[in-house]
């Protein structure tokens, strides 16, 4: 047959496209995933934090994995308020119980969901935190209430290890 | 071309021509016909090229001096500025270079609108122009977080936060981006990396960005195709290296200005405090540059269609050779678009005014109309008024209009059955 040749060449060319085309995809991937978060910063994955000087109405802001973590012991005021609010008045809608464990307490990371300022505490429409960047209100619960963040603020993974320290990460 | 037959005068500039052209690329590069009615307007290329090779010059003099390190990096700006002989002025001339290489580029855009330098044959030049630009965008962004102050750290987490409006891979990327889980010494390190290796990208593009303009040829304020080289020409040295020399000791003047007597006044005072993940500036605002931008992407309540708001306002200049569907380039022969140019100049600047506000009440509401009329004059008024428009006549050559009378169509008929 007289087009036999053609048709090993074209396989040719093929199979060595493809395996040229692995070799780049092998060397680019440890070039592009060096980027990504390394050991070294993983390993920073949990901070405990002694919250006994905390005064119900007062925040601290901790570092955990660079970032700020508000710890707020609530008041209850606070609690009633969060508590009384309607699901359907929420952007992103969940219970205050879901995000406080302890109602006296939550813990969230101190991030706008927004563009990732530091939200300022007791300021905004809603009591609880507002962001002057770009003006997001949250409410006592932490969750955005008015303004551009689509969600509300992020609660870590903690625990409390004994009454006066809490765990996260 | 009529170059290519050039031939060197001395025996030993023919041999090495012979075995490298170069003599040949500086012969055209001298006698490169150019139109000799370009005006000031058209120096802001030359301009840039000084600016490019600025910021190369004073950022390679920087980076011997700087540390780029999340612990040392803000005390080694300090050490350059009150240390290192003529560190402040290295640094001051490189940080006020960025905000004069911006507003250069800002008035070679607008030039390009107004006389449609845009258009065919030369769409791919802008094309190229507009890579430079985001390039640019990137550059100044990277170089902004270096110091590590205030500033450099919040603007750094708004801007990458913005890849976090991708939908499912957003926070895989914006962790790529950081090195981490936040800002930190990971992002400095590579930011500093990108920032002296995009410098040379973006020179790399230039000669490009020049190679594609002298297929065609320079656009010129009247916009019209002319014939090279002609009475209409000029050969570019020593008429524009003279031109565009006068005009660049003009703009080193203003430079200079910023740089000796108020070299903070286009940076935020909040870039003197030392980086700190804890606290968030109350009033974050990016460099003056930038705020077009940054109005547009905080006037649309959506964080996703914001940022894509965003990304779009520079995409649609991309594509504006085929959005403008006028034939007639200059704007001089354009009396509707040459207004709804204007209107559109003053919408940037407002647009620009409200970025620096903070984005609340009324100036929230202003920013709005601003973006939507921004995006209204590229997609809607643009592909309509060339359809419509009712334009003014074109002279037939530059020259035509001063020697040869009217530019009226009855006469270039009659002219032209005399010739």
């Amino acid at each position: 047959m007289s087009d036999k040749k053609p048709k090993r060449r074209e396989f040719l060319f093929t199979a060595s496209y493809a395996v040229g085309a692995v070799g780049v995809a092998a060397v680019i991937w440890p070039l592009i995933d060096q980027m990504n978060p390394d050991a070294s910063v993983k390993a920073l994955a949990s901070t405990e934090v002694d919250v006994s000087s905390v005064k119900p109405g007062n925040t601290i802001t901790v570092l955990w994995r660079g970032k700020p973590v508000f710890i707020r012991r609530r008041t209850q005021d606070e609690i009633t308020e969060a508590k009384l609010v309607k699901m359907e008045d929420l952007k992103h809608p969940e219970k205050d119980e879901d995000r406080a464990k302890n109602p006296e307490w939550l813990v969230m990371l101190g991030i706008c969901t927004h563009l990732g300022c530091v939200p300022l505490n007791d300021k905004g429409d809603y009591d609880g935190w507002f962001c002057p960047c770009h003006g997001s209100h949250y409410d006592t619960s932490g969750r955005i209430r008015k303004g551009p963040a689509p969600t509300n603020m992020e609660v870590p993974k903690y625990e409390f290890v004994n009454a006066n320290t809490i765990k996260i990460g | 071309m009529s170059d290519h037959d050039y031939q060197p005068t001395s025996k030993l500039g023919k041999w090495f021509n012979d075995r490298l052209p170069l003599l040949t690329l500086s012969n055209h590069l001298s006698e490169y016909p150019t139109p000799k009615n370009l005006n000031y307007w058209w120096t802001f290329g030359g301009i840039l090229t000084f600016c490019l090779i600025a910021q190369i010059v004073t950022g390679i003099a920087l980076a011997m001096h700087y540390i780029a390190d999340s612990d040392l990096a803000f005390a080694s700006v300090e050490h350059i500025m009150r240390d290192v002989n003529y560190g402040w002025l290295i640094r001051y001339v490189h940080a006020n270079g960025a905000s004069m290489f911006f507003l250069a580029v800002y008035i070679h855009i607008f030039r390009a609108l107004y006389y449609g330098s845009y258009k065919s044959p030369r769409e791919v030049i802008w094309i190229i122009g507009m890579i430079i630009y985001l390039l640019m965008m990137m550059t100044a962004f990277m170089g902004y977080v270096l110091p590590w102050g205030q500033m450099s750290f919040w603007g750094a987490t708004v801007i990458t936060n913005l890849f976090s409006a991708v939908p499912f891979v957003g926070e895989g990327i914006v962790s790529w981006l950081w090195g981490g889980f936040a800002v930190d010494n990971p992002t400095l390190t590579r930011f500093y990396a990108l920032h002296y290796l995009l410098p040379f990208l973006i020179l790399g593009l230039v000669v490009l960005h020049i190679w594609a303009l002298h297929v065609p040829g320079n656009n010129n304020p009247i916009g019209i195709d002319i014939k090279k080289p002609s009475k209409d020409t000029v050969p570019f040295h020593p008429y524009i290296v003279i031109k565009d020399g006068f005009a660049l000791l003009m703009f080193i003047i203003v430079f200079a200005f910023f740089v000796f007597y108020s070299p903070n006044i286009l940076g935020h005072a909040d870039n003197y405090i030392e980086a700190n993940p804890m606290v968030t500036p109350a009033h974050i605002v990016p460099e003056w540059y930038l705020l077009p931008f940054y109005a547009i992407l905080r006037s649309v309540p959506d964080k996703l269609f914001g940022v894509i708001a965003m990304f779009a306002s520079i995409f649609v200049l991309v594509i504006l050779p085929w959005l403008d569907t006028s034939k007639i380039r200059s704007a001089v022969f354009r009396p509707l678009y040459r207004q709804f140019y204007w209107i559109l100049f003053i919408d940037v600047l407002i647009l620009g005014y409200m970025g620096a506000m903070p984005a609340e009440g009324l100036y929230l509401l202003v920013a709005r109309v601003a973006t939507a009329y921004y995006f209204i004059h590229f997609l809607i008024i643009m592909p309509i008024l060339g359809r419509k428009e009712k334009t003014i006549p074109l002279p037939l050559s530059i020259t035509e209009p001063i020697i040869g009378g009217s530019p009226d169509l009855a006469n270039i008929i009659k002219k032209k059955s005399l010739n």
